[in-house]
């Protein structure tokens, strides 16, 4: 965990002066300009902004799909500008779960087999897996949805299959991209609730991207702001009624 | 990701769009179908060219004469070893040392002779020739009416088709039905011929005066006039001595039989004549090998001797070259098709690619590695492989039957008996199968490959 010195070991993710250029033609665009942030282990982040403010982009830099242009990303003191491509996947495969707006499920597949998917490519065992799997899917409330596919599914019960699937290979780290953008207020509140609890019981760290205040100050401990692909501010959340247990950590 | 995995997964996935993936896999069988039917159809021609050959029983012998037969098998004379003059005579010494080659099963004179026949008081003049008892075995006898010879001194005949016609006086008109050998033999079998032919008989030497041997010059004997009664044992179809075209006898009798008659042969007057020494020379004389496989070598080793040889290996040379060329065409134009189908698989997988894009980037956010994603598409042009390869050599399979079929109606309407043009050997179709798959491994290199580099960032915002 110690392959960077100068990074405290509590610190679950450190970014220092990340950027992430695009190049459109003439002109380019800087999603993220300048980063620096720590988010220490088992903190719920939330990531405001409005569109194309680069919080997306920064996600996917911490997320290990997206390289940056500049700078550096340590999670859990490993430096992934440094990794391989195969590395990089074996990070995206084991330290990391991501659920995204859009949920992503993948439609020729049950949702068992959905879940199953990423232990897979972890080369579980047959049997192990589906245990798991259903194991995961009850966590959620899905047991009876198990073999349907994903369109005969709700988008609230898609977001909930989608995060069993992030979490199937036990990450340290959920990343979140607008996770209750395409659901209505009371379903969007049922995923919240999900995401707190695993932050809760199993000290998960959290980053969440999402433009709604309201839902950010309801259940993250801390929110950052960006604008224009550089840090627009950074604030504790004291209204967050659970967690205390975590919040002296956190401060 | 495990194999199983990857193969259930890959199937998985052609089932998704069922219609295209079972047409590039149709266009894969066709590929097959017509290489196998190409190769099929070249290796059945071969073997129907070599059958010809193998029944004249001569893939395992190799025939020798002297180089003083100017009249041999082999028009180019050798340049290497003793001039003709020079050589050795070909007579029982020589024979002898055949036998003591090794590999060399049996080695036995080639007797023939033109004589006359006597069926039912009328003549009929024939070349006959001795058939050594080995021969019984020989595939040239498989289809022949009555029996072989009893024993190898039995005073028993077989006789050619086209001589049974001619003892019966039946010719078939022109353009009939050729007569069939069973109602040939049926009157034959059992009947006796009476063979007049010219015995050489050694003049007991000093028997006769000393003065003989001062005058005479090599050996000495006479030649008397001999009948010897013979039966009519077979009959048979195929003409076991084709090889020698227009020496072919029509008439065999054992060759043991042969030898202890001391028929005078026309090289003997010759030999008699030229050579100093008083044993009875041999025109040809068949050695029989172990395998075919040992023939060239037998060859090598009697033509060291100083004898020239002769054997089907020599007769098929050019006959095997024209094959390999024939196979070699015969595979590139099946392969065609294959090649075709393997641009079917490119595309098929990049359509797939384009229209899995976003799974793709699922599957990359969720960690599968490069590796894996292009593993993924190998599996499914290898699925593919496998089953085009399957339904195609049962394809071919079907379409080579049919031009079996086909080709024996025509054969049949033009009066010749069917064949078996057509051949598929096991290796044929496991090596059909493995190619399919191979060619669809290398379709899928492009496609996988685009597959591995796909940014998943854009990928997830591919709608």
């Amino acid at each position: 965990m110690s392959s960077s010195p100068l990074v405290p070991s509590n610190l679950a993710i450190c970014t220092q002066d990340v950027c992430r250029h695009y190049r459109m033609g003439e002109s380019v665009i800087r999603a993220v300009d300048g980063i620096s942030l720590n988010i220490k282990s088992g903190e719920f982040v939330a990531l405001l902004g409005s569109s194309g403010s680069g919080k997306s982009s920064l996600l996917n830099l911490i997320a290990g799909l997206d390289r940056p242009t500049s700078g550096t990303v340590i999670v859990h003191g490993r430096n992934l500008a440094q990794l391989s491509r195969e590395e990089l996947a074996q990070y995206r495969l084991r330290t990391v779960g991501m659920v995204f707006q859009s949920f992503n499920l993948i439609p020729s597949m049950t949702l068992i087999e959905n879940v199953e998917l990423p232990m897979r490519f972890a080369e579980v065992d047959r049997r192990e897996r589906q245990e798991l799997a259903r194991e995961a899917l009850a966590k959620v409330g899905l047991t009876a949805r198990q073999q349907h596919r994903p369109v005969e599914l709700s988008g609230g019960e898609q977001q909930r299959a989608a995060l069993a699937r992030a979490l199937i290979n036990r990450p340290k780290i959920l990343l979140a991209d607008e996770p209750t953008g395409n659901l209505d207020s009371h379903t969007g509140t049922e995923i919240m609730d999900l995401i707190g609890e695993f932050n809760q019981s199993l000290g998960m760290t959290v980053v969440m991207v999402t433009h709604e205040r309201t839902l950010a100050e309801r259940y993250a401990r801390r929110m950052v702001s960006m604008a224009d692909g550089k840090l627009a501010g950074d604030e504790l959340n004291s209204g967050v009624a659970v967690g205390d247990a975590l919040t002296g950590r956190s401060v | 990701m495990k194999l199983y995995d990857l193969s259930e997964l890959a199937v998985r996935n052609l089932r998704q769009s069922l219609l295209r993936n079972s047409l590039t896999t149709l266009g894969i069988s066709v590929g097959v179908a017509s290489l196998v039917a190409m190769l099929a159809l070249g290796i059945g021609l071969q073997q129907l060219a070599s059958r010809r050959l193998k029944s004249s029983g001569l893939f395992d012998t190799v025939l020798v004469t002297s180089r003083r037969d100017l009249r041999s098998f082999n028009r180019e004379q050798e340049t290497n070893g003793p001039s003709a003059a020079e050589s050795p005579v070909l007579d029982d010494h020589a024979r002898a040392q055949f036998e003591k080659l090794t590999n060399v099963l049996e080695v036995y004179p080639d007797i023939r002779f033109v004589t006359e026949l006597r069926y039912q008081d009328r003549p009929h003049l024939t070349m006959i020739a001795g058939l050594p008892f080995s021969a019984k075995n020989n595939d040239a006898f498989d289809n022949m009416q009555g029996s072989f010879f009893s024993s190898e001194m039995a005073h028993e005949v077989i006789l050619q088709k086209t001589f049974a016609e001619e003892l019966l006086g039946r010719k078939p008109a022109q353009g009939a039905d050729e007569i069939g050998v069973s109602d040939l033999a049926k009157p034959l079998l059992g009947q006796e011929l009476v063979m007049r032919y010219a015995e050489r008989q050694e003049m007991p030497s000093g028997s006769d005066g000393a003065s003989r041997t001062d005058e005479v010059f090599g050996s000495t004997y006479s030649v008397i006039s001999h009948e010897e009664k013979l039966k009519i044992v077979g009959v048979s179809e195929l003409d076991p001595d084709s090889l020698r075209g227009n020496a072919r006898a029509r008439v065999f009798l054992p060759v043991k039989l042969a030898q202890s008659l001391h028929v005078l042969q026309s090289g003997g007057i010759r030999d008699t004549t030229q050579a100093a020494s008083n044993t009875p020379t041999y025109s040809t004389v068949s050695v029989r090998v172990r395998s075919p496989k040992d023939v060239e070598a037998i060859e090598d080793a009697i033509k060291k001797m100083g004898f020239n040889t002769f054997s089907i290996i020599d007769a098929t040379r050019s006959m095997r070259q024209f094959f390999a060329i024939l196979d070699l065409f015969l595979g590139i134009f099946g392969s065609l098709a294959l090649a075709v189908a393997s641009i079917g698989i490119v595309n098929t997988l990049v359509m797939a690619l384009l229209e899995r894009r976003r799974e793709i980037g699922i599957m990359k956010a969720l960690g599968a590695s490069d590796v894996e994603v292009k593993k993924l598409f190998f599996a499914e042009a290898g699925v593919m492989g496998v089953m085009g390869g399957a339904v195609g050599v049962a394809m071919g399979w079907i379409i080579g039957h049919a031009i079996n079929l086909g080709t024996n109606i025509y054969l049949r309407r033009l009066n010749f008996p069917p064949e078996q043009i057509w051949f598929v050997p096991w290796w044929l179709v496991a090596g059909a199968i493995v190619f399919a798959v191979i060619v669809s491994l290398v379709s899928g290199l492009y496609p996988a490959a685009r597959a591995a580099r796909l940014d998943p960032v854009q990928a997830l915002r591919y709608e």
